[in-house]
């Protein structure tokens, strides 16, 4: 029964470190290429959720669901950047961080608008619900489809960029972005092109997530939160590093969460263990993230320029 | 016994060597030139001795002491000063203000809110007599970014001279200067031979061979020469690889 | 430049006394007018002004981008909050317990964010503002999510009592305007000079024989301090206490009040929360959804604002004046950190 649970748990931190990994990795490389604060992308995993969401109520398909969601969501996002933030990459990071906070506020209003406050609901497709059995041991069937698609785009990415040539342009980017502008290529089609890849990544999240979690106006923010914890970890600019820091940083939060209490139990009063379990199991990462940068302040993996 | 002690300095980046086995033994009170085509890693090694860029190898020493491993602010309480190639002013304070700003480090610490600078004397008299030296006092309260290019190189060298330094290295002052201005500042220069230790990078070789003690000549990060002015016009190699042969 | 000395000659020591006599005013106005509520939401603008000054501390003068000033607010919110729950309302003790807790958590998140520069200070600062965010969430006891009544106000004795709208006003506005004067000795003391030196050029200032760390965390938890104080004051002004004080979208807000008003200015975080503030509350008048109209407005204000509200004002009286004035003061002008705040 123990070890049904440790199971589970560590699968649980596995899936929720894929769904990081999704966020993470667009993320990281609009930070590390464009140099450029985009606190938005949360945005986007919101938005790819209510498209999905929405198309799933009208066309009874969760294929049709996802390709809505990242499409639109890649859509929006390359409209914002062409009209708006390709602007913001030469100002100060300051300027970064407020204007995608606009953002955040209007997309935030904007889904109340359009949806209303209540939540959206979705649900898992039918051929993936129910529990996949490891023996005597079950698993729900649609988390292990997430922890799939993560580890499917985890290598997607890993063959995209080290073996194609798109792939050499985002790394020579990642550490020489004037240099390769210089070479001819086409800068600015890169970054939008860059900039809508990262947000589809994330719609995807949003897409995939939408039937685990409440599909509702500012759910983008807490996990955008988490996603900066894993590039800040794993150090910005590095797919690497968001991959391995995804994996820590949701194996850590979730285990944490499930025994937290008992571990306080063991030394300290049971009230007091159950009444600071919960409290120091959601500090847990940020803890964890301070203790990395105490000791390697560019995360694990820095991109060196 | 040298007051700046340079032994097998190397410096990598990557596959690049920028400093490979670099020697000097620099005796107080000398003006040394540091003269070498562009590439050479004339700055490079510049950085290593303020402490900007760490060494891969080798040992550098102030007046007998060891000095790796001091980061740049200590190197610089130390008595190390340094000019830069490209002027590295305080944008958004007025002339005086930069120069302050160096009087200030040395003038105990600060740890004080309260009392404005402009009215404490023993930093701004400091400050006014550095500007004086370089005949910048006229302009000490215009805003730094008002002067002309000449009169930045001037203020880097006051500032420079206001942290009181020791060793004092300079990074081709003369640069993009007009023939009036480099005359000015060569003067300048002359009036601090002896007064300090200096290290001196340019590339204007008018003002290296009337400046100079000792000259040596970078090519690749290495020193191929290192000698007085005279031995090192007579010096085959430094013709060869960097004078041309005349 | 900052200049020492105020020159009456020039506009801006007249508006700033604008604002400041416009402030001093209105109880006076407020029950002239007849509507308390109009004094409520000056102290609440007030209140966020002190906060806002904390923050430029870091943020105006030391180029340092902290999302983190919602957690010092919230921690001397808080600090009343638990206090009173407890049974303990005297003031001075309460301040006392904000102000410790605020400089041992500052002086930690400080070693830990100030190793970094640029983006991951920028992260560092929100993750910390979130960690806290949800250890008061977490604090069940002291209300969880749905935040802590404060039944009592603090009592600082021998300060009249803060029941009275009027007497917390001013005591809020008197914090205010104090901070704001040592805000402006601070800025042309040793310290102030060290502080804005490595914001224009960290480079020289290393150079120089300043390590950048002490000066930076001092600054930090100076800032942090002001914004407990500001805690403090909100507690009392809404007799409430909750995780919403420390959220991020709070550290925004309190980001934007200084860029709109003028970063590195004295004036410009105040001028920035009264602007922001009634833009705000006329916005929520008109419509519900008036954060998809303030959005957007961020959104410009962010790309187009370099100097702010204060400093706009005055590029375009300096402009008005001849040679009489003294050249615009550059302390109008936020010294622009490429990338590197």
């Amino acid at each position: 029964m123990v070890w049904t649970l440790f199971f589970s748990q560590v699968l649980n931190g596995i899936q929720l470190g894929m769904l990081l990994f999704l966020l993470a990795a667009g993320l990281t490389l609009v930070f590390g290429i464009m140099n450029f604060v985009n606190l938005s992308h949360g945005s986007f995993y919101m938005m790819g959720a209510y498209f999905a969401a929405a198309t799933l109520a009208r066309t009874d398909s969760f294929l049709l669901a996802g390709l809505a969601g990242v499409v639109g969501a890649m859509a929006l996002a390359w409209v914002i950047e062409r009209v708006a933030l390709r602007r913001l990459y030469s100002h100060d990071h300051l300027n970064q961080v407020l204007a995608t906070l606009g953002l955040i506020m209007f997309f935030n209003e904007l889904v109340r608008m359009i949806w209303g406050s209540q939540p959206l609901f979705t649900a898992p497709p039918s051929w993936a619900s129910g529990n996949f059995a490891f023996g005597d041991i079950g698993y729900p069937s649609y988390r292990l489809l997430i922890i799939g698609a993560g580890a499917a785009v985890a290598v997607g990415s890993y063959l995209l960029i080290h073996r194609t040539r798109i792939g050499m342009l985002v790394r020579a980017s990642s550490t020489h972005a004037d240099m390769v502008a210089a070479l001819g290529v086409n800068a600015r089609l890169l970054n939008t092109a860059l900039f809508s890849v990262g947000a589809g990544l994330a719609a995807l999240a949003g897409w995939l997530v939408g039937p685990i979690v409440s599909v509702q106006s500012g759910m983008g923010d807490t996990v955008l939160i988490l996603a900066l914890v894993v590039i800040v970890i794993g150090g910005i600019g590095s797919i690497r590093g968001a991959f391995y820091a995804s994996l820590a940083v949701g194996l850590v939060d979730t285990m944490g969460r499930a025994y937290m209490p008992q571990i306080l139990r063991g030394f300290l009063d049971r009230n007091v263990a159950d009444a600071a379990g919960p409290a120091l199991a959601s500090m847990l990462i940020y803890l964890f993230m301070a203790a990395i940068l105490a000791a390697k302040p560019d995360g694990l993996f820095p991109v060196k320029r | 016994m040298s007051f700046l002690s340079i032994t097998g300095l190397v410096k990598r980046f990557g596959g690049l060597v920028a400093t490979d086995r670099f020697h000097l033994e620099l005796p107080k009170g000398e003006l040394h030139a540091l003269i070498g085509p562009n590439g050479a890693g004339k700055t490079t090694l510049m950085g290593q001795i303020t402490g900007e860029l760490a060494p891969s190898e080798g040992d550098i020493r102030l007046d007998g002491q060891s000095i790796l491993g001091w980061d740049a602010p200590r190197r610089a309480l130390a008595g190390i000063a340094r000019s830069y190639q490209i002027t590295q002013l305080l944008k958004g304070f007025s002339v005086l203000e930069n120069v302050q700003m160096m009087v200030q480090a040395r003038q105990g610490h600060s740890f004080r809110f309260w009392g404005p600078v402009g009215r404490q004397g023993d930093i701004v008299q400091p400050a006014m007599e550095a500007l004086d030296h370089m005949g910048l006092a006229h302009r000490a309260h215009d805003d730094v970014m008002a002067l002309a290019h000449g009169e930045h190189r001037q203020l880097e060298l006051a500032m420079a001279l206001a942290m009181k330094p020791r060793l004092l290295l300079l990074d081709e002052p003369l640069a993009g200067m007009s023939q009036a201005e480099s005359a000015t500042m060569i003067d300048l220069l002359k009036r601090l031979k002896g007064h300090y230790t200096i290290l001196l990078v340019e590339h204007d070789m008018q003002a290296v061979f009337s400046l100079a003690d000792r000259i040596s000549v970078l090519v690749y990060g290495r020193a191929i020469a290192c000698d007085t002015p005279s031995g090192i016009q007579r010096d085959e190699d430094v013709r060869r690889a960097y004078l041309g042969d005349e | 430049m900052t200049p020492e000395k105020l020159d009456w000659r020039t506009p801006r020591p007249w508006l700033a006394a604008l604002l400041i006599g416009g402030l001093l005013l209105v109880p006076t106005i407020s029950s002239w007018l007849g509507q308390s509520f109009y004094l409520s939401f000056a102290t609440r603008i007030v209140i966020y002004a002190l906060a806002a000054t904390g923050l430029n501390l870091i943020l105006g003068y030391g180029g340092l981008v902290s999302l983190g000033g919602s957690l010092f607010v919230g921690v001397g919110a808080y600090a009343v909050g638990i206090s009173a729950f407890h049974g303990l309302t005297n003031g001075w003790a309460q301040l006392g317990i904000a102000l410790v807790i605020t400089l041992v958590i500052a002086v930690g998140c400080g070693l830990v964010s100030l190793r970094t520069r640029g983006i991951g200070f920028i992260m560092i600062t929100l993750a910390f503002g979130q960690m806290f965010y949800f250890l008061t969430v977490s604090l069940k006891q002291y209300g969880g999510d749905d935040g802590l009544p404060v039944e009592q106000r603090s009592v600082f004795n021998p300060l009249p009592a803060l029941d009275s709208k009027v007497a917390l006003y001013y005591l809020a506005l008197a914090v205010l305007l104090v901070v704001m004067y040592a805000t402006w000795r601070l800025v042309h003391s040793r310290f102030g000079y060290v502080l804005r030196g490595f914001q224009s050029n960290e480079r020289r200032m290393l150079a120089a024989g300043y390590p950048r760390l002490r000066y930076q965390l001092t600054a930090f938890v100076l800032s942090a301090l002001v914004c407990a104080l500001a805690g403090v004051l909100l507690a009392n002004l809404t007799s409430f206490t909750s995780p919403s004080y420390l959220s991020w979208q709070a550290s925004g807000e309190l980001l934007l009040m200084v860029v709109l008003g003028g970063m590195g200015t004295v004036i410009g975080p105040v001028l920035g929360a009264v602007v922001l503030l009634v833009l705000e509350e006329s916005l929520s008048g008109i419509t519900q959804h008036w954060m998809i109209v303030l959005g957007p407005v961020i959104l410009v204000v962010a790309l187009v604002s370099k100097q702010g509200l204060w400093g706009a004002v005055l590029q375009w009286k300096a402009r008005e004046h001849t040679a009489a004035a003294p050249p615009p003061s550059a302390s109008s002008v936020p010294v622009a950190t490429e990338g590197t705040a």
